[in-house]
């Protein structure tokens, strides 16, 4: 048997070693364990501060006694390669063991062993846990704001219509390929508006939405028969026209009966709520400030001066005021520039104030990916004879975009966490609604189980957006 | 004369201050093959580069197949398609496969079937020998094939005029023989050419004419035999003498 060195253990007594030091991590989990499920200290009789750090010691020892390098052992040295490095790492990674074991016991009596989700009044909630009672009760407001509960259904719908046609995508088959892009940045965009707007809202207002389906739907079929140099322009002309001739001559007349007709009933924006609005305006303001951001971004490097400047002053100006005061002033100092009769919803005008406020910060971050690119891409693009936008559309832009997918995911979470600042012009999105609900006086004091619940949900939301980025990015992944 | 293809008559150029390119005359003929050398800084690459006018020049005329370049050319991209460039650092785009490359301006730009760009760029892409290739991305080749795939990608627009800017200096020497035999077999294919290029040996095999430049300005321009053979300003003997 070779001499033992304790100061520094190598590989001839691997197991003398790795039995006194595997004993001593597992003694200083157990004392910390011991205490933090059972409130029972076993090192009570020594003197305070030594008992206080003694696990600590006596797991610092044992780490270091299991510090042996190419032990052969596989799970040894992973250990030892990511955890357990240097004297440092080993202390930190026992300090953060032991932070778990202790914060566990009182997290687990809050969220689930000491809470409370049956009946339906606060009189439930007796225990010291969380009183989900109160979510339980309150869910349908935090969904759905102060919507009429009849009309729930027409949220439901549209949000499972919209995920159904933003799904569509990945079904298209080769032939439709080509217009994908098309459909998401052009047409999608104004479905989504159609549903939301129109359907959401209901009301006289849903006429229009019906014309609208109803010329979108002709159009469509007669498009198959017009040559398909001329179908851009037939695309955008057409709807249009036969919208109008749909709303002030076919069914003019007819407009004013149908006020007699059951419609569906007119809910107006300020009834919205709840994290469905966190949604419509999200959606809404990330379709919306994309493509303006792109538009800046590219403005901003123009040659024209005209368009370079206004670019350079939207961006600076956007980026220069708070967003609460961009919201404000949407809402209070905006309508005063509009003549007399005119109204624009109050949420048409948020969405409008967050999507020029985010676009700013867009352009930037898509700006900052223009730059990266190599001058020679420009140069080849120009080579084969493309223009500006064809250089831009076939070249520049996809590179640069996936470049910048990190970023622009960075913005639009942003984004999303932004939308309870909308509570400012009166808007209860999910956080709001929490704000309305803690008020009540017959549910005061549950604060914390709402903004915990919000948490999660906001943690999903942003998680999933993150991750999709990700997936984005490593499936654009083409060079090096 | 109709069959000169390029006409460059007393063509200036700044940057800033700085003259780059001084008093240019030059005329290229139909199915000609230039040679444009001297040492770097000299402006050769300016040259070319103003020719499908990715650089603009401030003073004379430069005339491409009947079209004079000028500011107020309404379809450049017109003549920038029927004139073929080929980079020092390839730039083929990254984010398409070697046959997307290849395809892209013909689809778009000549608005050509998808399938016929497609056997078209087969085509050009089985010269330069790199058919096999043509699902892989630039990133996944060597140099000396990106190099080829860009050839093919400007003969894929078919060009009239094919310009090259140092085609082989960003190649390890290995691969350099690949790209020269490229450009050889399209030589011998009648294509009219201006190669910037240090490669003396392709100069001697494959050009009519070999210019030589310094300061921003043409010192000497002759017959390539008479050119090596006997030099006639200074410059350009001593210039021959280091690279030979």
């Amino acid at each position: 048997m070779n001499k033992l060195n304790f100061l520094q253990p190598d590989k001839n007594n691997l197991n003398t070693y790795l039995y006194t030091g595997t004993i001593l991590v597992a003694l200083s989990i157990f004392i910390v364990f011991l205490n933090s499920f059972f409130n029972k200290d076993l090192i009570s009789f020594l003197p305070g501060t030594l008992s206080f750090f003694l696990p600590l010691i006596l797991g610092f020892i044992g780490l270091h006694l299991i510090r042996i390098e190419y032990s052969g052992l596989k799970f040894l040295d992973s250990i030892n390669k990511h955890i357990n490095t240097n004297n440092f790492n080993a202390f930190l990674s026992l300090l953060i063991v032991f932070v778990v074991i202790k914060s566990l016991p009182p997290l687990l009596s809050w969220f689930i062993l000491d809470a409370n989700i049956a009946g339906d009044s606060k009189d439930v909630c007796t225990g010291t846990g969380a009183c989900w009672t109160y979510i339980k009760i309150w869910f349908n407001r935090f969904m759905y704001g102060m919507y009429p509960n009849a009309e729930q259904w027409r949220i439901n719908l549209s949000f499972i219509a919209l995920a159904f046609l933003g799904t569509i995508g990945f079904f298209a088959t080769e032939k439709f390929k080509k217009y994908l892009t098309l459909y998401y940045v052009v047409i999608y965009p104004v479905i989504a508006f159609f549903f939301i707007f129109f359907f959401i809202s209901g009301g006289p207002i849903f006429f229009d939405f019906s014309y609208g389906i109803i010329a979108a739907v002709i159009s469509i079929i007669i498009g198959f028969f017009i040559p398909s140099k001329f179908k851009m322009y037939y695309f955008i002309i057409v709807p249009i026209t036969l919208y109008i001739l749909l709303k002030y001559v076919f069914f003019y007349e007819e407009l004013i009966e149908l006020g007699k007709l059951e419609a569906l009933e007119w809910v107006e924006t300020g009834a919205w709520g709840g994290l469905s609005l966190t949604f419509i305006v999200s959606f809404f303001c990330l379709i919306f400030c994309f493509p303006i951001g792109l538009f800046l971004s590219l403005g901003r490097r123009s040659d024209f001066p005209i368009i370079k400047y206004f670019s350079i002053g939207m961006i600076e100006f956007w980026r220069g005021v708070p967003l609460i005061t961009v919201l404000f002033m949407s809402s209070v100092m905006f309508p005063m520039f509009l003549p007399e009769d005119m109204f624009i919803d109050k949420l048409v005008r948020v969405i409008i104030a967050i999507s020029l406020f985010e676009a700013a910060y867009v352009a930037e971050v898509i700006r900052g990916g223009l730059q990266a690119l190599p001058r020679g891409q420009y140069d080849a693009a120009k080579s084969l004879g493309m223009g500006y936008w064809k250089m831009h559309i076939l070249v520049i832009l996809p590179q640069a975009l996936k470049l910048v997918i990190p970023g622009i995911a960075n913005t639009f979470l942003a984004l999303v966490k932004d939308t309870p600042l909308i509570f400012v012009v009166g808007l209860l999105e999910i956080v709001g609604m929490l704000n309305l609900a803690k008020t009540n006086p017959e549910w005061l004091g549950f604060a914390m189980e709402g903004y915990v619940f919000a948490s999660v949900l906001f943690f999903i939301i942003c998680y999933a957006m993150s991750k999709y980025s990700y997936n984005l990015e490593q499936k654009y992944k083409t060079e090096r | 004369m109709s069959d000169k293809i390029i006409q460059i008559t007393e063509m200036n150029k700044w940057f800033g201050d700085f003259q780059v390119l001084k008093n240019i005359n030059l005329e290229v003929e139909k199915n000609k093959k230039i040679v444009v050398c001297g040492p770097s800084g000299s402006g050769k690459s300016t040259l070319i580069r103003c020719i499908n006018r990715l650089e603009e020049h401030q003073e004379g005329s430069i005339i491409v197949d009947g079209n004079e370049l000028t500011a107020d050319t309404k379809d450049i991209e017109k003549i920038r398609a029927e004139v073929g460039m080929v980079f020092q650092q390839f730039n083929l785009f990254p984010h398409l496969s070697i046959l997307d490359n290849c395809t892209l301006a013909p689809i778009w730009v000549k608005k050509m079937p998808k399938k016929d760009a497609e056997d078209l760029a087969i085509q050009h892409l089985e010269k330069v020998q790199i058919a096999d290739q043509a699902h892989k991305y630039p990133g996944q080749l060597s140099g000396g094939q990106q190099q080829r795939c860009a050839i093919a990608r400007a003969l894929c627009m078919e060009p009239k005029i094919m310009l090259f800017d140092e085609p082989t200096s960003a190649l390890d020497p290995e691969m350099i023989k690949e790209v020269l035999d490229a450009m050889v077999n399209l030589a011998k294919a009648g294509m009219t050419m201006i190669v910037v290029t240090h490669e003396m040996g392709f100069a001697k095999e494959v050009a009519d004419e070999v210019i030589f430049m310094d300061e921003g300005m043409i010192v000497e321009k002759a017959e390539t035999k008479e050119f090596f053979a006997n030099p006639k300003s200074d410059r350009t003997k001593l210039f021959l003498s280091q690279i030979l």
